[in-house]
């Protein structure tokens, strides 16, 4: 096969295509600056974590708590400010911290007992789903923290997580930048930095990786905490955006990442895949979410589109399995 | 028993491993005895022996996994007692095992480099030296015979064969001059061993040092300067090439007696079966 076609997200950059083409022609929403910022704004939120989780996913892991965490740290921020009078910025730092212990715990259980990460995040995940919801309850007598905007240094935070700015006539969401220029670091360090070589070995083989000096046990700590800082940064996003948070934020998305990483052509096996290619994953979701609204269709097709790319992608990055991996 | 030849290749160089009267112990267990062979710059040792021989056991020691308890090791000619196998690769010495310690899925020229990567620019800015790393791979693997069409492949799509050379391109890459290869032909079919062997030739031939474990005594014959037979632990001694045939050489690896004795209660002829 040549150069092209190995690469894993040639797949997606199809599928994405096809999708964008149908849903502009066939909806007079898609293509507008209004449709566009929509949709692409969708994108952004799924898209940041879903390429944090296929760095992951390369090194061979799940992450099943990535979904809640997103709440966990807006819930974290929106307690702390409203109900504790907590500076914002001081606020966002305890999160952020709170989010990479949750990861540096999935990621020392993973590492010390080498039971399978999904189970053990999975265990996480439901932990704090209950946490998320139990907590807020027990703090505020509700499930949903509002009145976010009245804080003081809300607005300056805003700058960095709810913002946005006009370009070719679109309201752009900051997300959408931060989503952009986290695929393009997730890319440089997968393929250009001895960390990424060690993701994709680790995740390939990790105990040919060990004998020949590679660090597993760090790799996969450093991958855990990338994506509990992704889920953190998302949180924010969210909470800024809207300025509300309910308890139940993020519940259910953390397969929506792990679909989005595979579309764009990672093994559930590890050892491949592409940043580039979660992106795509996460683009295609995001224009399926909004072009399906557009198109005045039942929300509950998007499921069965879900799955069938799943199931395509799967298909397909079987090919890729049988031509390389498993000769061995 | 013969004692070992005088050395075939009788020249002033000092070998880069030699081993004297070298045993081990595990407690009160002796895996292995009285080994005594040596190997120099160009030339191919073939250690020899069935099952539980002692071979892996020997490895071990030259690799410096295990320590020896009996015996010495002169490393260029130096006594040394490995405490581990970084120490026999500052000598000079590294290991190939059987899993090759490959990534399949993995470029060859990711394998190449794994754990060692190259790398230019400081800082958050320090990246992999891809052209570099990608051209020294091309250039290792010609020394040993092989053409890449692209060094970007998944290793996994390679042959056993392209593989095993990968393996010991990069040990000499990273410094080996004596490299022991594990039975590096035993999981292969005839014409990927056949292609192993030129490996081991071509790579003799660039000076390299080769201990080839192997029980195949058609492969060692192949490739052989000299030849090292273990059997229940001990060394039935260390031949030269022309101090002993092929024949020879598979009736004691076997134990030619034990077979002879076997030989009328099998009783058919050797069938065309299986040639593997």
């Amino acid at each position: 096969m040549t150069g092209l076609l190995r690469r894993p997200e040639v797949g997606a950059l199809v599928a994405a295509f096809g999708i964008f083409l149908y849903f502009s022609i066939s909806t007079s929403a898609f293509l507008t600056p209004a449709g566009v910022a929509t949709w692409l704004y969708s994108s952004s939120l799924f898209g940041i974590m879903a390429v944090a989780v296929a760095l992951l996913m390369i090194g061979g892991e799940f992450d099943l708590s990535a979904g809640a965490m997103t709440g966990t740290t807006g819930l974290i921020v929106g307690i702390a400010t409203t109900q504790w009078g907590l500076n914002v910025w001081l606020a966002l730092v305890l999160a952020l911290a709170a989010a990479l212990l949750v990861g540096a715990f999935n990621a020392w259980l993973v590492t010390s007992t080498a039971l399978p990460s999904f189970i053990v995040t999975l265990a996480t995940f439901f932990i704090l789903q209950g946490l998320n919801l139990a907590v807020t309850k027990l703090l505020t007598g509700t499930v949903a923290i509002q009145g976010l905007g009245a804080v003081t240094g809300f607005d300056q935070a805003r700058v960095l997580f709810g913002s946005s700015f006009p370009l070719f006539g679109m309201d752009v969401k900051i997300s959408i930048v931060w989503w952009i220029l986290l695929t393009a670091l997730a890319t440089w360090v997968l393929l250009r930095t001895r960390f990424g070589n060690w993701v994709f070995a680790v995740g390939g083989q990790a105990a040919s990786s060990r004998q020949v000096g590679v660090p597993v046990r760090r790799v996969k700590f450093g991958l855990f905490l990338t994506t509990a800082g992704a889920a953190w940064l998302v949180g924010m996003l969210q909470l800024f955006d809207v300025s509300t948070v309910q308890a139940t934020t993020g519940i259910g998305q953390e397969f929506v990442y792990i679909i989005c990483a595979v579309v764009g052509g990672c093994l559930l096996t590890g050892g491949f895949g592409s940043a580039i290619g979660a992106a795509l994953g996460a683009l295609i979701y995001g224009m399926a979410l909004q072009g399906i609204v557009f198109a005045q269709w039942d929300s509950n097709w998007l499921k069965a589109f879900l799955g069938g790319m799943l199931l395509l992608a799967v298909l397909v990055n079987l090919g890729v399995r049988r031509q390389a991996g498993d000769r061995s | 028993m013969t004692a070992a030849e005088p050395l075939g290749a009788a020249d002033a160089r000092t070998p880069l491993l030699e081993v004297r009267g070298l045993g081990k112990s595990y407690g009160s267990v002796r895996a292995l005895s009285g080994v005594t062979a040596s190997i120099g710059a160009g030339e191919v040792l073939c250690v020899l022996g069935d099952n539980g021989a002692g071979k892996s056991t020997l490895i071990k020691v030259l690799a410096g996994a295990h320590g020896h308890t009996e015996g010495t090791l002169l490393a260029h000619g130096i006594e040394q007692h490995f405490a581990s196998p970084r120490d026999a690769l500052s000598r000079g010495i590294a290991t190939v095992y059987q899993d090759l310690a490959l990534v399949p899925l993995l470029p060859v020229w990711r394998n190449f480099f794994l754990g060692a990567e190259e790398t230019v620019g400081h800082g958050p800015f320090r990246r992999l030296a891809v052209a570099a790393m990608r051209a020294t791979t091309r250039d290792s693997l010609v020394t040993l015979g092989i053409t890449l069409r692209d060094v970007d492949q998944p290793i996994g799509t390679l042959s056993g064969g392209e593989r095993q050379a990968v393996a010991i391109a990069r040990a000499v890459h990273f410094g080996a001059e004596l490299v022991i290869l594990d039975e590096p032909t035993s999981a292969l079919g005839v014409t990927q061993a056949g292609l192993v062997l030129r490996y081991i030739a071509r790579a003799r031939d660039r000076g390299l040092g080769i201990v080839f474990i192997t029980h195949n005594p058609h492969h060692a014959w192949a490739v052989g300067d000299r030849f090292l037979v273990l059997r229940h632990g001990t060394s039935l001694g260390e031949f030269a090439r022309d101090g002993i045939t092929l024949d020879a050489l598979t009736g004691l690896m076997a134990g030619g007696e034990e077979l002879d004795a076997l030989g009328p209660l099998l009783g058919r002829p050797a069938s065309a079966g299986d040639a593997l």
